[in-house]
């Protein structure tokens, strides 16, 4: 069958250890974060508290580690974590989707647009339990659809969608979403406090119910985003040779628009605006491990949950007991390592 | 023989403008049909009509006796197969991978390729000689190879009818023949039907069985290439004067432009710049420094008369 079956094993090495160094890379960041804080809790704890049941009481263990890590550091943790790769696994959905390496959530306005849908669903009194704190990414979901489609719409030539009108139509509608935002915020009074507060980076929520109230929308999104991945590759030959090869265009692209943007208003809702991760994270992947969208998706979404853990643990350390807002980080430490990479893979096709 | 497919009545129209009228056609399995015609005759919007992209207002495509306006996509492209001219193709894509989305129609879910796809695409490889490419990118492949990667993701189809869309218009040579020589080969072998829309009227002579001549989106002849190539059809079609001959080895039609009578002007240096003074010619020679300048003071004689270029002849 295969010509040359000595390059077989080469092969299926190449497939799996991406998934490997990634998923390593990931528990190593989830444990860090972890551990790290105003007490640190050596990995050793960490271990013992977590597998408790298992393993039994250690007598080394502090006990108050326990209500630490469960009550403050696991659901930030995990709730960053789960950030990261609904917006690196969006972002590398909407780049196959419209073509162009340019596009991210943020760079094509749907970010703002879910912002501006959250802040409208925060204005409204919901009672403060995870119901109520669901309510918040339906309304940015909308947001964001309304944006997407949108931007699609006013930037599309002929059925293609060009970096130019992409990029233009992502920045006019995504500052106008942005503008609306600061108008309501500015004639609100008591809902203020909140959306500020959302708005600087979500750091104030904590505790489960974010966990919780993005999950499911997180987890639906992606699964789909994933099982899409070879419609992704097929319509990177366009729309009318994917159409040809036997793709439901429409029904196919739609359902992209719509997963993505789930994915990223449930991100955006309780995390606030993390620019640059859906950009440098899939392109990364890119680079490294090649075009294919059945790997890119899926390590996208491992390598954005490590990425912004990474950069989480950065935020709370540089300037501790301050903690920086995650989207300077991302960029300030995102950037120097795109470019590095960028600068790497010069010589080869990548994109 | 089997007819694969067959145009009936077929009209479409786009922004009002009737862009192919009553499209009377058919293919049979392994029949080459060529569709010749000039630009903007209708030649691409009737593959993108059969192929589905674009639905016709009225009129019946079958193929192999089934309706295709009652099938969906990926039904659709098990029955029929489209190579569109290799343009704007996602470079970092492996010659594999390529191939292996022919397969699409036939895949599950998750787009998985069984252990029979992978037979299929090898099989596909080895027959259009891209087995030695298959590991590379595509942009790293040369025009021609890169038209016979879109050649074998569509024979990956497994389709009984193929469409190609002037597959030979940016190629050499070498590239064109080969090309050909593959499509032609397939048609012999497996039963394949094909429509081929083509640009170069001499090729067609030799690799077609039968040839439709579409102007202004009609059908204005079809038949065999000696009884549709001849001097009154293509001098009607293209608005040209065109002299047709005889292959010497094949006797199969050849069109030669005649230039509507500039072929037997004489090319002999204008007596304006034949008649210069040693100074005019210095400015002469130095305007006239890159070769094709030379080749146009030639051809087009009156552009370089004595007012453009301030140089007067002896007479003047």
């Amino acid at each position: 069958m295969n010509p040359n079956p000595q390059h077989q094993p080469a092969r299926q090495l190449r497939r799996t250890h991406p998934y490997l160094l990634n998923i390593g890379v990931l528990i190593f960041a989830f444990l860090f974060s972890v551990a790290v804080g105003s007490v640190y809790i050596p990995p050793k704890s960490v271990f013992h508290v977590l597998f408790q049941p298992i393993l039994g009481n250690d007598p080394n263990t502090v006990p108050f580690y326990s209500t630490i890590l469960f009550t403050v550091r696991l659901p930030h943790t995990i709730l960053v974590c789960l950030t990261g790769a609904a917006l690196a696994g969006s972002g590398a959905a909407y780049q196959g989707l419209f073509r162009n390496p340019l596009a991210d959530p943020y760079l094509i306005g749907v970010a703002s647009g879910a912002g501006l849908g959250a802040v409208v669903g925060l204005a409204i009194h919901w009672p403060a339990t995870v119901l109520g704190w669901m309510s918040v990414p339906v309304a940015a979901f909308v947001g964001a659809v309304i944006t997407v489609l949108l931007v699609y719409n006013l930037a599309s030539v002929n059925h293609s969608v060009p970096t130019t009108t992409l990029i233009l139509a992502g920045v006019a509608v995504s500052s106008f979403a942005t503008s609306l935002t600061s108008f309501i915020m500015l004639r609100s009074k008591d809902e203020l406090h909140r959306a500020l507060a959302w708005l600087l980076g979500g750091s104030t929520m904590s505790g489960w119910s974010p966990v919780w109230a993005s999950f499911p929308y997180i987890l639906i999104g992606l699964v789909v985003l994933w099982l899409l991945s070879h419609t992704l590759n097929v319509l990177q030959f366009g729309e009318e040779q994917a159409q040809q090869l036997g793709i439901p265009v429409e029904r196919a692209k739609l359902a992209i628009i719509l997963a993505a943007s789930l994915t990223t208003a449930a991100a955006v809702s309780f995390s606030g605006l993390i620019g640059f991760i859906g950009l440098i994270v899939p392109h990364a992947i890119r680079m490294i491990w090649g075009s294919d969208y059945k790997h890119i998706i899926p390590l996208s979404i491992l390598g954005g949950g490590s990425a912004l853990l990474l950069a989480d643990i950065l935020a709370r350390v540089v300037l501790a007991p301050q903690v920086l807002p995650l989207g300077i980080i991302t960029a300030m430490a995102g950037a120097p390592f795109f470019l590095w990479l960028l600068r790497r893979a010069k010589n080869q096709l990548y994109w | 023989m089997e007819t694969m497919l067959k145009v009936e009545e077929v009209s479409f129209s786009y922004n009002g403008k009737l862009i192919l009228r009553d499209i009377h056609l058919k293919v049979h399995a392994g029949e080459v049909l060529a569709v010749v015609g000039p630009n903007g005759a209708g030649k691409t919007t009737l593959i993108r009509t059969i192929s589905g992209v674009l639905s016709p207002q009225k009129g019946l495509i079958q193929v192999a006796g089934i309706n295709l306006a009652r099938l969906n996509p990926t039904q659709r492209a098990r029955y029929l197969a489209v190579v569109p001219q290799a343009r704007e193709l996602p470079s970092t894509f492996t010659v594999f991978q390529t191939v292996m989305l022919g397969r699409t129609p036939y895949l599950g879910w998750l787009g998985n390729a069984s252990a029979k796809d992978e037979q299929i695409v090898w099989r596909v490889l080895r027959s259009t000689q891209l087995e030695e490419l298959a590991e590379r990118r595509i942009g790293e492949l040369s025009g021609g190879e890169q038209q016979r990667v879109l050649l074998a993701r569509a024979l990956a189809q497994s389709t009984p009818l193929l469409l190609l869309d002037e597959p030979t218009a940016h190629l050499d040579l070498q590239h064109q023949s080969h090309l050909l020589n593959l499509v032609r080969q397939t048609a012999d072998e497996c039963g394949l039907a094909v429509l081929l829309a083509i640009h170069d009227l001499n090729l067609v002579g030799l690799y077609a069985d039968r040839v439709l001549l579409l102007v202004d989106g009609a059908v204005q002849s079809v038949g065999t290439p000696s009884e549709v190539l001849t001097k009154t059809n293509i001098e009607r079609a293209y608005q040209v004067s065109v002299e047709v001959i005889t292959h010497p080895k094949y006797g199969t039609p050849l069109i030669i432009p005649d230039d509507n009578g500039q072929a037997s002007k004489d090319w002999s240096i204008p007596a304006a710049v034949e008649n210069l003074t040693s100074t005019q010619e210095d400015h002469f020679a130095e305007a006239m420094f890159s070769s094709q300048r030379v080749f146009l003071a030639k051809n087009y004689s009156p552009l370089y008369s004595d007012e453009r270029f301030g140089v007067k002849g002896k007479r003047g």
